[in-house]
């Protein structure tokens, strides 16, 4: 009991320690440090006290989704979802760990960053980093060689935050994936139309899809005189131009990479071009590239691709709506006292006919909060029970935002609710 | 250089061991041994082989769905969700793992089934083990005092497969409550309806929902003579009458828990009753169980939920159960369970077992259970400051073995994807005209597909149909082109039409309504 005293000064005194610091606005790493003494002293007094030690927050890089984040997810899920079954695309679900090895040696040196689960006398696992090395377990472990499929899911990543500030380490990923053997550049050119209809549908204002291609790329590195061994390394670098002026990916190209000045500028020649179909095909003209065999495979199927890409055409659409995060379209109230029974009993005829109702949770609300609670959340309508009209066999039907009112017989109730909540 | 192919040579020797063994069919756990072998020369070859070697199974505990088993999901998840919506919940998500400290100390013995994540330099991470205690968490980290809603997402818990086969580690939670101060027995009312509608909704046949009361089984062990710290442990051997005779019972009761055989009699005698409103009314008549302070208010309140439930139309499907016990410590007020009135085959039942809704002791046929819980939030806020809460968790698990077994067994198709039409050609050189069609249905928003090969057979185009359920295929010729039809054809029936280009989109929508 003593030492249990003991504690409970000792917890006082850290306490006041923490507090102080905070105060004084300390480091977050020394008050961090404070707080964690403090929280294993409580941690000692054990038993139910033990219990009251609550740390409120998420893991560090996640956050939860409250219902307005919800809403706005639920519409862009759908919007997405609808263009992948427009094209016909299945989905499936994999498991949120996979055994380590399925992912050991797929990642590089991102490989560092894989959330592992702490051995526990099974077997070992590991948070999943993508959904593409599931996508490839599934399909090589159902034998499946043929597949339009989406996958829409949360990965794990531990993101040092100091280097990217703002990264979360759980994220959702929205993949869509064509796998078989098909006719060169028709599943390449849906999958550019998918993201085409999408980013048009969600309203995200102007866009461009970039599109080149891996054996051309090679093949300009190729003729530019880049050295076979530096070729990934090279692309790393050229990668960097949407983030770098031209005049500094080639210092790093020059002084850091070792390629030789005609190189680099031979390269800047090339990567400066832009263009549709017309492009591929003055390329193709290009004496040096069109020799190369991987530049002419690649450039041939860019233009196939662009002429599969004018086959596709798209129409803008544009929508914009408040965000609720319920669809309630009608609260059941009352102005006047003792009428529970009856606004239970019109909830529940509403329920039954699949109208979205809600009803207050109290035996005599007041008017005004039923009001209020409409404003609040979005609904639209309220149906108002009364004695008068009760005995009228009626309900009236307030519209929230106009506040016109209708006497609505009940058994056209149900009706006028749908029709107006289209 | 040699090495190599030492190790190679190696590899082939083991693979040989591995192969023998298996025809041989060896003890899981030899050929376990020597496939870890092989695996482990394989590793050591590192380099390009050292990638292929591909481990090809899932962790054990966990399964992936395929196409057919998430539409079936997203049907039953529909219907569901659409029955929260219809009572204006709301949903919220949280991260897949907690502090460890999170977790601690919630769960009692079950703490040993947590997942955690391996000490990685940073905080020590635990995967959910269910979505109430992140609920509590997030309540309580957001000051919320009222909501209302639903939350549907994996957990996680490492059951020893021995002792409880089919079980999965990874499953579905369905979980709907309302959390937040309110008049008497409204939402806990709110609760069954729902459980009701679903239930009906997704016409799983007849069905009936147990209620009791945390406080009349407390009042009842009272009245009886149960000694105060026997409560806890009495109350989950009478948990198991759904699954012991009452003989059994009465014996772990008394051999087992050192019970005399007259307070067990005693009990035996409540817990054998059933009924509805009037068997509220009835114990509140009771000498006994009236007087006892508890025992008073929980039949009260069971009065007055009968009242909201009638108004709510599912009393023919609610009974008062006092031998209703449910496993959790949490539980303060009123409890229930959902059990599907047809026997279920045995095939059916094991992962089924794992309703989201049971930590023990859930009968075979049990879809969903819950109740009401006070005092847990209080637990998470440092003022200790109380949220009120009734919930019901839908054991998802158990509804999607069912309707994967009804759709294997029926003769309707599952289809799993949603396409209306398949756009094709008998002729030959079609391909942009094809691709220039669909394009135009897609815009319309139509469902469309269209086969990636330049010249396909007609065929293969109608096989393509047959097989994913496409009902509709818009054939294009160079005759129809010159028309500006299209022949429109009903994969089932063979019949055909030809449909002016201009009305193609709106023929398409009458016809797959």
């Amino acid at each position: 009991m003593a030492d249990k005293a003991q504690l409970q000064e000792a917890i006082k005194t850290q306490g006041e320690v923490v507090r102080k610091l905070k105060s004084e606005k300390a480091s977050k790493e020394q008050i961090d440090e404070e707080v964690a003494k403090l929280l294993q002293l409580k941690a000692q007094l054990g038993g139910d006290e033990g219990k009251h030690v609550f740390v409120l927050k998420t893991a560090k890089g996640t956050r939860d989704y409250n219902p307005k984040q919800m809403a706005i997810r639920e519409k862009v899920f759908s919007i997405i979802i609808s263009c992948f079954k427009r094209h016909g695309a299945e989905t499936i679900d994999t498991p949120v760990f996979e055994l380590k090895e399925t992912l050991t040696g797929k990642y590089g040196e991102d490989s560092k960053l894989i959330y592992d689960l702490k051995d526990q006398g099974g077997e070992l696992l590991s948070l999943r980093y993508d959904l593409t090395v599931p996508f490839a377990r599934y399909l090589a472990l159902n034998k499946i060689t043929n597949i339009k499929r989406y996958h829409i899911a949360k990965v794990y990543r531990r993101d040092n935050p100091a280097m990217t500030r703002g990264r979360y380490r759980e994220f959702y990923q929205c993949d869509f994936d064509i796998a078989g053997q098909y006719d060169a550049m028709i599943p390449d050119a849906e999958c550019l139309k998918i993201v085409y209809e999408i980013l048009n549908e969600l309203d995200l204002g102007d866009f461009r899809i970039k599109v080149n291609d891996r054996r051309i790329l090679d093949g300009m590195f190729a003729v530019c005189g880049v050295p076979d061994e530096k070729f990934r390394t090279i692309c790393s670098t050229v990668d960097k131009l949407d983030k770098m002026a031209w005049e500094d990916v080639k210092k790093e190209m020059v002084n850091e990479k070792g390629l030789s000045e005609d190189v680099a500028d031979r390269i800047g020649e090339y990567v400066s071009m832009q263009g549709g179909q017309d492009l591929a095909e003055r390329l193709l003209q290009d004496p040096k590239l069109s020799q190369n065999k991987q530049a002419f495979a690649g450039l041939t199927d860019m233009k196939l691709l662009f002429s599969y890409l004018e086959l596709f055409q798209v129409t803008d659409k544009t929508s914009s709506e408040k965000v609720r995060t319920t669809e309630t379209q009608v609260l059941v109230a009352s102005a006047q006292k003792n009428l529970l029974e009856e606004r239970l009993k019109l909830t529940s005829e509403l329920w039954n006919a699949g109208i979205k109702a809600e009803v207050l949770y109290k035996k005599n609300p007041k008017l005004l909060s039923q009001l209020q609670h409409c404003e609040e959340t979005g609904i639209p309508l309220v149906a108002i029970l009364g004695e008068q009209e009760l005995k009228d066999g009626v309900v009236k039907l307030r519209n929230v935002a106009s506040r016109e009112e209708v006497d609505v017989p009940r058994a056209d109730l149900v009706d006028e609710i749908k029709k107006r909540t289209l």
